[in-house]
């Protein structure tokens, strides 16, 4: 189903089908192409595959922005060893809400997705790791999954092709930490979710020491169309090296919160008033989370920029997961960076120590800020902590948490100082928190 | 060598083996790079971020302990950037460290009060309330403080990967992580105390040791442990003439760090308040304590009474005396008593082996060798319970070289885990199921066979045999079962050899036939409890017993001199691979005299002179007259252990093998000294058993 109406802003591609009457199904799938690029990719060898995936220049979509087709490379396709594809549907990044609509609205195209990777790099086995708290979606895409064994398209020799491919589900329980892929390898294995020293990458020892293709379910999702309609189609939506589109998960003070799939690009300011809606109430923007809670938050100012990954890195942000949160003027950026600091203390896997003891330590020194009890030493203490994470962890959850508090302190340090001298939040009266 | 990799930290030129980690690569430069999670041996953890370093066109701080050399590699630690990052980590880590340095038992030892001390900042910024979780006892031995704890994994590592025991994990995630033990609130485990050793700071504490005392009121006396045949080195740490503790923590001797529950704990029945403390001698059917006067007439009178009339004497020695007493003993027993009637209770066929390696070189195994060898062969014995240093060691070599472990043995064994290939066998039939080891072995580069009691008499020859025809260098290991079985032997403890397996003309009495004896005039027992299963025939004859506690041997004898233990005199002993240690006193216990002295005293008594009982002369009669003994004395003089050399001459062996019984003792058992123990009687698991399903 669908939570939000389209947009007319909009450019559909690996959304398309979404709205289409049983669009999860199979029989609608193929009546819309589906499975078309798979037969395509049949036909190429796995280096026209990943260079097809080059020219697009799709970039990971699940917040680091790697070249997709770069990451494929580095799979070592004649490695003896067994080689897997992996889904990361770990979604768990405070704002992020789109490969579970993905999931929900076209299994199908996900597995095509995966097939396709797995041709390219020679592997016959795929898992998708399901967030936990996604348990209504492992079972409708183990349904999924039976329907594409039940007509041929998984399992052995897929529709005459010879290649045989199979794919599993595998529940995540509850922890952000494992949508780090290394973490979520060794959760995957069965262990412990902690991440994993780099190198080896996953790309050369991942799963079961094998070599693996990790990626996320939007990455997977935009293959098809890649291979069907070309790399250069899907790459002339976006902007040059940010190909293609984006999905964009719209939320907090925003008339028309949403999931819009967006070319790369796409002016932020557009997107907050056009498709969007603009703020309730009149109110005036404060504050943007570019694409999920661990991205340096954009001041009002700011918000006039492209959102692709390279343009928001110049502006010290960064595109991340398409998380996009708007904060207007009444919103507490103590409380807020309180928010942010309680998720990452709670998720915090605590293999190493600046993550560990850094967010637990923020987050209630935050707490105690924003009762009034803050001192004025405090607040570039917040700062230094943070900068004592940041670049220090083992994986970069610890980043996660550093760079948008480091953001708030540097750009709002009058709500830090409105809250001192045992001064109640300024900002107590306003309802409608983007954040609970 | 040209295969070396340059690089420079902090200026100062280095070269270092590839592969070498840039921590490593410091410290062999003299630059210390603080961590807390690195630990030499087991697995990169890169958790407590200590050891942050600049490295020139790396942007950001890179990890010395998993970063390898590379050539032409510039690397700083001394740069306000590492300092600033070493400061946040401390300062991190005590966030949630309760600052109980004063009662805490690490203090003074501990390596996060080093670190803060050099790296930390002053003050605290950190205003919030700290959390807190209740300390656990886990184990009579073990205690956990999570508070304290500062989760660097180094006990999960070693429990895992140095025992292979995988008693520790790791529960909830975040700043609530906890370690945990393996039985939801207990420990089931080898109580080794490797964790509480490895621990930096003092989150695992020590049953025996907590809230005892501080690090600098105790004198560390570095001595071996008296238990089995390992020969560990272990560093008693005595306060008031009363040993606290024992550890290994300087990685001195050969055993590194490693300690089983025996070297760690055991030492407790040196204060046992069952101790003899006094001579008893028996007046009207009753033992009574006298003075040494009294009893050294007593006995030295009998003695010469005895002699006078031409009677019969017996002597039986100790596993655990030193090499000078048993020197002594044996002197004493054929030059003053003129009898060959001396035997000990025998672990392992030593004998025989020497005996079918005469004229082979490099065919002894050292500890060492367990370690480094490619192949690994273990007949009839459950290493991990019977010999757990050993077996340390080859689960090292497995680890860090791949050595290729073979099991022989008669049931289940911790070895099994990683060996190659493992042979469930009965006892007497190993030769023949070894045969269908033949084949892989002879592939093999070079092998390091251990066996058990199981393997003697002519199976010692044939197992020789096998290993020359497999036509690779082949070491041996002949598994005996306490701290100095082997040098009971070397010294002649033994009714047809002498010191260093010289025949004697007239063999004497063995063992059990001296027990069986019905005409014995005199026995002496030197620290052995014989009676504990057997019976004495000769009911009239003179016992005397030196011990340290009335035993059932003891309880029968006429006189009782009260025994110094292991750790109250000094001397040497020759462990399990034959290498010689010295053994250090650390503290006296009143009443009590070395063993060495007590049989001084008596010659003396008796008008009889057997040279002076210092330990340091009759070792140099040792060095000069016994074969194998001529070993380096500076080696052993600075606390090192010397292999003593084969015999190469024909060696008498024994007509009786089937007397060679090994007492199959566990971790938690130690023959009649580990009754004596608190400790070892405390654990859940005491006594153990030997292959077992249950156990790791």
């Amino acid at each position: 189903m669908l939570y939000n109406e389209p947009s007319p802003l909009e450019v559909k591609v690996v959304t398309k089908r979404f709205g289409l009457p049983n669009s999860a199904s199979l029989d609608t799938y193929l009546a819309t192409d589906g499975f078309k690029a798979f037969f395509k990719a049949a036909g190429m060898t796995p280096e026209q595959i990943i260079e097809e995936v080059k020219v697009s220049a799709l970039r990971g979509r699940g917040g680091a922005g790697f070249p997709t087709g770069l990451k494929w490379s580095f799979v070592p396709r004649t490695s003896p060893k067994p080689k897997y594809v992996i889904v990361n549907a770990d979604e768990s990044e405070p704002g992020t809400c789109k490969d579970r609509l993905l999931m929900e609205n076209d299994p199908h195209q996900l597995i095509e997705g995966i097939l396709i990777a797995g041709r390219a790099v020679d592997a016959h086995k795929g898992y998708i790791y399901i967030r936990g708290e996604y348990r209504y979606l492992i079972e409708h895409m183990d349904r999924a999954i039976a329907e594409a064994y039940a007509r041929g398209y998984l399992g052995k020799n897929i529709q005459g092709t010879g290649f045989d491919f199979d794919v599993y589900t595998h529940s995540g329980a509850g922890a952000y930490e494992c949508g780090e892929e290394t973490a979520l390898l060794d959760s995957i294995e069965g262990k412990r979710g902690i991440p994993r020293m780099k190198p080896p990458f996953p790309a050369v020892v991942g799963a079961w020491q094998s070599p693996t293709l990790l990626n996320n379910v939007e990455t997977l999702c935009a293959i098809p169309a890649i291979i069907r309609d070309g790399g250069a189609a899907f790459a002339a939506l976006g902007t040059p090296k940010n190909g293609g589109t984006r999905m964009i998960c719209l939320s907090g003070h925003v008339n028309k919160p949403g999931v819009y799939e967006l070319p790369v690009g796409f002016n932020l300011l557009r997107m907050i008033y056009e498709v969007g809606g603009g703020l309730p109430n009149g109110k005036k923007l404060k504050a943007v989370v570019p694409g999920g809670s661990s991205c340096p938050l954009l001041k009002a100012d700011e918000c006039d920029i492209a959102m692709d990954f390279d343009t928001l890195a110049k502006a010290k942000s960064m595109l991340g997961s398409g998380g996009t949160v708007i904060l207007n003027e009444d919103t507490c950026m103590v409380k807020f960076a309180l928010r942010i600091m309680k998720f990452y203390a709670h998720e915090s896997c605590g293999w190493c120590i600046p993550c560990r003891e850094g967010t637990a330590w923020l987050k209630k020194m935050l707490d105690r800020f924003h009762s009034g009890l803050g001192q004025k030493s405090d607040i570039p203490l917040i700062g230094e902590l943070s900068k004592n994470m940041l670049g220090r962890t083992f994986c970069p959850l610890g980043d996660a948490a550093a760079m948008p508090t480091i953001a708030i302190v540097e750009k709002f340090p009058e709500d830090f100082e409105a809250h001192l001298n045992g001064n109640p939040c300024p900002y107590a009266h306003a309802n409608e928190p983007a954040y609970a | 060598m040209s295969d070396l990799i340059n690089l420079t930290i902090d200026g100062k030129p280095v070269q270092a083996a590839p592969g070498t980690l840039v921590i490593n690569a410091a410290r062999q430069a003299g630059i210390e790079i603080p961590s807390f999670c690195y630990y030499d041996g087991f697995t990169l953890q890169a958790a407590c971020r200590m050891c942050l370093v600049e490295v020139e066109k790396t942007p950001k701080l890179q990890v010395g302990c998993t970063l390898p050399v590379a050539e032409g590699m510039v690397v700083r630690t001394d740069t306000p950037q590492v300092h600033e990052a070493r400061k946040g980590m401390v300062e991190f880590l005590l966030t949630n460290h309760p600052l109980d340095c004063p009662v805490c038992d690490k203090g003074g030892e501990c390596e996060l009060q080093d670190m803060t001390f050099r790296y930390g900042m002053g003050e605290s910024r950190f205003l919030e309330q700290k959390l807190h979780v209740d300390e656990q006892q886990w184990s009579p031995v073990v205690f956990y403080d999570r508070p304290r704890c500062i989760l660097c994994y180094r006990c999960v590592r070693v429990c895992d990967e140095g025992m292979g025991v995988k008693a520790l994990g790791v529960n909830n995630r975040g700043a609530v992580s906890v370690i945990v033990p393996n039985h939801f609130d207990h420990l089931q485990c080898d109580e080794c105390g490797m964790c509480i050793d490895i621990c930096p700071v003092g989150a695992l504490t020590s049953g025996a040791y907590r809230y005892k005392t501080r690090p600098w009121e105790m004198k560390h006396v570095g001595t071996i442990c008296t238990h089995c045949a390992d020969g560990c080195k272990t560093t008693l740490g005595v306060r008031n003439n009363q040993i606290i503790r024992g550890n290994n923590r300087d990685h001195s001797g050969i055993n590194g760090e490693f300690l089983c529950m025996k070297g760690r704990y055991a030492f407790d029945f040196v204060h046992s308040p069952e101790r003899l403390q006094s001579p008893l001698l028996r007046r009207n059917g009753v033992l009574e304590p006298v003075s040494w006067a009294e009893a050294l007439a007593a006995v030295a009178g009998k003695f010469k009474q005895i002699q006078a009339r031409g009677g019969k004497f017996a002597v039986i020695g100790s596993n655990h005396t030193t090499n000078e007493e048993d020197f002594y003993l044996q002197s004493f027993a054929r030059e003053v008593l003129g009898t060959n009637n001396i035997d000990h209770r025998r672990t392992g066929d030593v004998a025989t082996l020497l005996h079918a390696l005469s004229g082979q070189t490099d065919a002894l195994a050292t500890t060492a060798d367990l370690y480094e060898r490619k192949a690994i062969l273990v007949i009839a014995s459950d290493l991990a319970q019977q010999h757990p240093f050993l077996s340390y060691q080859i689960r090292a070599n497995y680890r860090h070289h791949g050595a290729h472990i073979y099991t022989l043995t008669p049931g289940p064994v911790r070895e099994q885990n990683y060996a190659v290939r493992s042979i469930i066998t009965v006892p007497g039939r190993e030769l023949a199921d070894l045969e269908a080891l033949r084949e892989p072995l002879k592939g093999e580069p070079e092998l390091v066979i251990l066996f058990g009691d199981s393997i003697k008499g002519e199976a010692v020859g044939k197992l020789v045999q096998f290993g020359s025809s497999l036509a690779i260098p082949v070491r041996y290991v002949c598994l005996v079962d306490y701290s100095n079985s082997r040098g009971a032997s070397d010294m002649g403890l033994a009714p047809n050899h002498g010191p260093g397996y010289q025949p004697v003309s007239e063999p004497g009495l063995a063992y059990d036939e001296i027990l069986a004896a019905a005409d014995l005039d005199a026995l002496w027992v030197v620290g052995a409890n014989p009676l504990k299963h057997g019976t004495l025939a000769s009911a009239g004859a003179f016992v005397l017993v030196n011990d340290m506690f009335l035993t059932e041997t003891a309880q029968r004898a006429d006189v009782v001199f009260p025994a110094a233990s292991a750790y109250e005199k000094n001397g040497t002993v020759t462990n399990v691979c034959g290498e010689v240690q010295h053994l250090k006193g650390g503290l006296q216990v009143m009443g009590a005299k070395p063993d060495l002295e007590i049989i001084g005293l008596i010659a003396r008594e008796m008008g009889a002179n057997v040279g002076i009982w210092s330990s340091d002369k009759v070792f140099e009669e040792i060095h000069s007259g016994v074969r194998g003994y001529n070993i380096p004395l500076p080696v052993i003089a600075t606390g090192g252990a010397a292999q003593t050399t084969p015999v190469h001459v024909r060696v008498p062996v024994s007509a009786r093998p089937e007397l060679i019984q090994s007492a199959r003792d566990t971790l938690f058992t130690s023959g009649s000294l580990g009754r004596y123990s608190k400790a070892l009687n405390s654990v859940l698991e005491a006594p153990g058993e030997l292959y077992s399903e249950k156990r790791p």
